[in-house]
């Protein structure tokens, strides 16, 4: 019986390092960003008082809905007992600490005050999603490192199943609460709901998995792995599952809002008349990321590693637009203040749909935050024994003794 | 013969009468800080600050409350109306079924159960006890949760480093800042908002704010003479801001 051996990243130290400083100058770009940001104030921004959350915000979310789905893997592994991805965990729960670090960053670079960090640390107020959720990000980091550490090291090994059900259990609760962050603001139509939280956790397990094959992907190209044809097969039944989950869910969503009649004008809102929205609503969320892919996956065109390729390609441009109809759609569309009566004038923008055009800065942000992710993921693989030196649908569940070193 | 310590019925009458003025009706005839507090006195429920408007007094075209907040608070902006802060605004509005125009004064409503404070991660967003709906600046991180929260887009955000503070109104770049009824002159003494002494000055008397606790202040009795109405009832904020005449 195959023992699983785990590795380093074997990389040419150029390769390597052309890379770091790559990802470094982005890193850099997007904290100098942020300073520019926190000197100059918001003004310099695409933000403003009717658009108060912008790119960094569809950056920061998507990268912590990323975190808790490419935990996929690992817990297939763990929690469901799957041990053709038992090789694959470690990966699985480096890159979920990385997008989440990588999200809270860029969260924590755009406010307002973000000098104020520690007091957002001390300070609770427990009626506050928010609050919950600064327990949440924390608190999965410490767990993902404990997984880690039980699925790396021989001595606690026989702890991994547990902390693998229970980073799932914590991620599920997590992406609940970033869904909820929009889930419960009442006011606006967009996101008074609570079908948002299980949105979000489908559209975790999606993304989270094309990401996973992409790393997996650009990962074995440089180093000697290989991914076995039952592997591919069955992450690209996933994604067809996830995608279509996504569907199922996007559908509700929509049906639920044109259910509550005071949810229906921003319904034909991002549906029909809303130009930039509902273009991005049906192009990107629904064809670029959802149908396409799936066409692209069931077809026998292609070969499976092109058609995961394409497809996830796909899922992750549509995730961006998703978030970006999501999060700006939802704040575009006016408030509704006075139900029975039209604004004819205002001079705080009440009566408008508003546009917002993000700026250079908050684009080298959300840059930043992902060249942060990705850099964090290449330092740990290259100095931690991250990798399976190959993967095999017939190995032993055990760690093997025989862990292999660069 | 009749004692002249004796009193009268008339006189029994007339002297009963003059005492019961002097108790119930001189005292409401002088100005005074019915329900201000002194500054070491914590403030309390039993005062409920609020503001009534009556739109049918709002005139069309005049900004006399919007001008006198940004005075009050310093709230001078940067030719950037898109991200300049506005505590309070004039809006116009048309009903949907009889074409009636109506204009009127937005600013936060100073709701009982306010979304802004219940989102805040911090609780830097709080409601004091008298029901004045603030921001505490020093523990404002800027995340603008609250300003996704309000459902009367009553908060700003400030977007730049400011230059022209007045010394009883302190702003901080990168927070947000709403309509707190002008909480400073109210803490020292005052019975009026900036936006109330400026509509009042111009004559129109739409803005009334007083203590809804005290049944005889101005804006009690305004809301006894006109029914008055919250704006979006159906979201149960009890806001302490509400209009009458529409």
């Amino acid at each position: 019986m195959d023992k699983i051996t785990f590795t380093k990243f074997i990389i040419d130290p150029k390769i390597f390092w052309s890379n770091f400083i790559l990802l470094g100058i982005f890193i850099l770009i997007g904290f100098g960003c942020s300073h520019y940001m926190e000197l100059e104030g918001h003004y310099v921004t695409g933000m403003n008082n009717q658009i108060v959350w912008g790119l960094p915000h569809i950056f920061a979310v998507l990268l912590i809905v990323i975190a808790s789905g490419v935990l996929n893997i690992a817990s297939i592994s763990s929690v469901f007992d799957k041990k053709l991805y038992k090789p694959l965990a470690p990966l699985s729960a480096l890159l979920a600490i990385s997008f989440l670090i990588a999200g809270l960053a860029i969260l924590v670079l755009d406010l307002g005050r973000p000098n104020r960090l520690i007091v957002a640390m001390t300070t609770y107020n427990f009626v506050s999603i928010f609050s919950w959720n600064i327990f949440l990000y924390s608190g999965f980091a410490v767990v993902l490192a404990a997984y880690i550490w039980t699925m790396l090291d021989r001595e606690v090994n026989k702890y991994s199943k547990f902390m693998g059900t229970f980073a799932f259990g914590w991620r599920i609760i997590l992406t609940t609460g970033t869904g909820s962050i929009f889930g419960f603001l009442v006011a606006r139509e967009a996101y008074s709901t609570a079908i948002l939280a299980p949105l979000f956790i489908v559209m975790s397990l999606l993304y989270g998995t094309a990401v996973y094959y992409l790393v997996l992907r650009i990962i074995s190209k440089f180093h000697n792995t290989y991914i076995p044809k039952d592997v591919l097969d069955n992450l690209k039944k996933l994604s067809v599952m996830f995608l279509f989950a996504n569907l199922y869910f996007l559908g509700l969503y929509h049906v639920t809002n044109m259910y509550i009649a005071k949810h229906w004008d921003f319904e034909i809102f991002i549906l029909s008349s809303g130009g930039i929205y509902t273009l991005s609503f049906w192009l990107g969320q629904v064809i670029i990321g959802i149908v396409l892919p799936i066409i692209i996956l069931s077809s026998n065109k292609f070969g499976t590693h092109l058609a995961l390729t394409i497809a996830s390609f796909l899922i992750l441009l549509g995730s961006f637009i998703a978030m970006y109809v999501i999060i700006i759609g939802g704040q575009a569309y006016p408030l509704t203040i006075f139900p029975d009566h039209i604004i004819i004038d205002s001079s705080f923008y009440d009566n408008v749909v508003h546009s917002y055009i993000p700026s250079i800065y908050e684009f080298g942000l959300g840059i930043g935050g992902v060249a942060l992710a990705l850099i964090i993921t290449l330092i740990g693989i290259a100095n931690f024994k991250f990798l399976p030196t190959m993967i095999s649908s017939s190995h032993s569940s055990e760690p093997s003794d025989k862990t292999t070193g660069s | 013969m009749r004692n002249s310590a004796e009193l009268t019925r008339r006189e029994f009458i007339v002297k009963s009468v003059t005492a019961i003025s002097a108790v119930y009706i001189i005292p409401d005839l002088i100005p005074k800080a019915v329900a201000a507090k002194p500054l070491d006195l914590e403030v309390s429920a039993k005062t409920k600050w609020a503001i009534n408007v009556d739109v049918n007094k709002c005139v069309d075209g005049c900004t006399a409350c919007v001008e006198a907040c940004v005075d009050e608070n310093g709230l001078y902006g940067f030719d950037r109306p898109e991200t300049d802060s506005q505590w309070i605004r004039k809006l116009q509005i048309k009903d949907i079924k009889t074409d009636k125009v109506t204009t009127l004064p937005m600013m936060c409503q100073h709701c009982e159960n306010p979304p802004c404070v219940d989102v805040c991660p911090t609780g830097a967003s709080f409601r004091r006890e008298d029901g004045i709906v603030m921001v505490n600046q020093h523990t404002c991180i800027g995340c603008r949760y609250c300003m996704m929260a309000c459902p009367f887009k009553a908060r700003s955000f400030v977007h730049e480093n400011l230059t022209e503070q007045v010394t009883s109104a302190p702003r901080g770049k990168g927070c947000v800042e709403s309509c707190n009824l002008c909480v400073n002159r109210i803490d020292h003494g005052s019975e009026t908002t900036a936006c109330e002494e400026a509509c009042m000055k111009e004559g129109h008397h739409a803005i009334t704010f007083g203590d809804l606790a005290d049944p005889n202040s101005r804006v009690s009795l305004a809301m006894q003479a006109k029914p008055s109405r919250r704006l979006r009832e159906d979201l149960k904020l009890k806001q302490r801001v509400t209009y009458s005449g529409f």
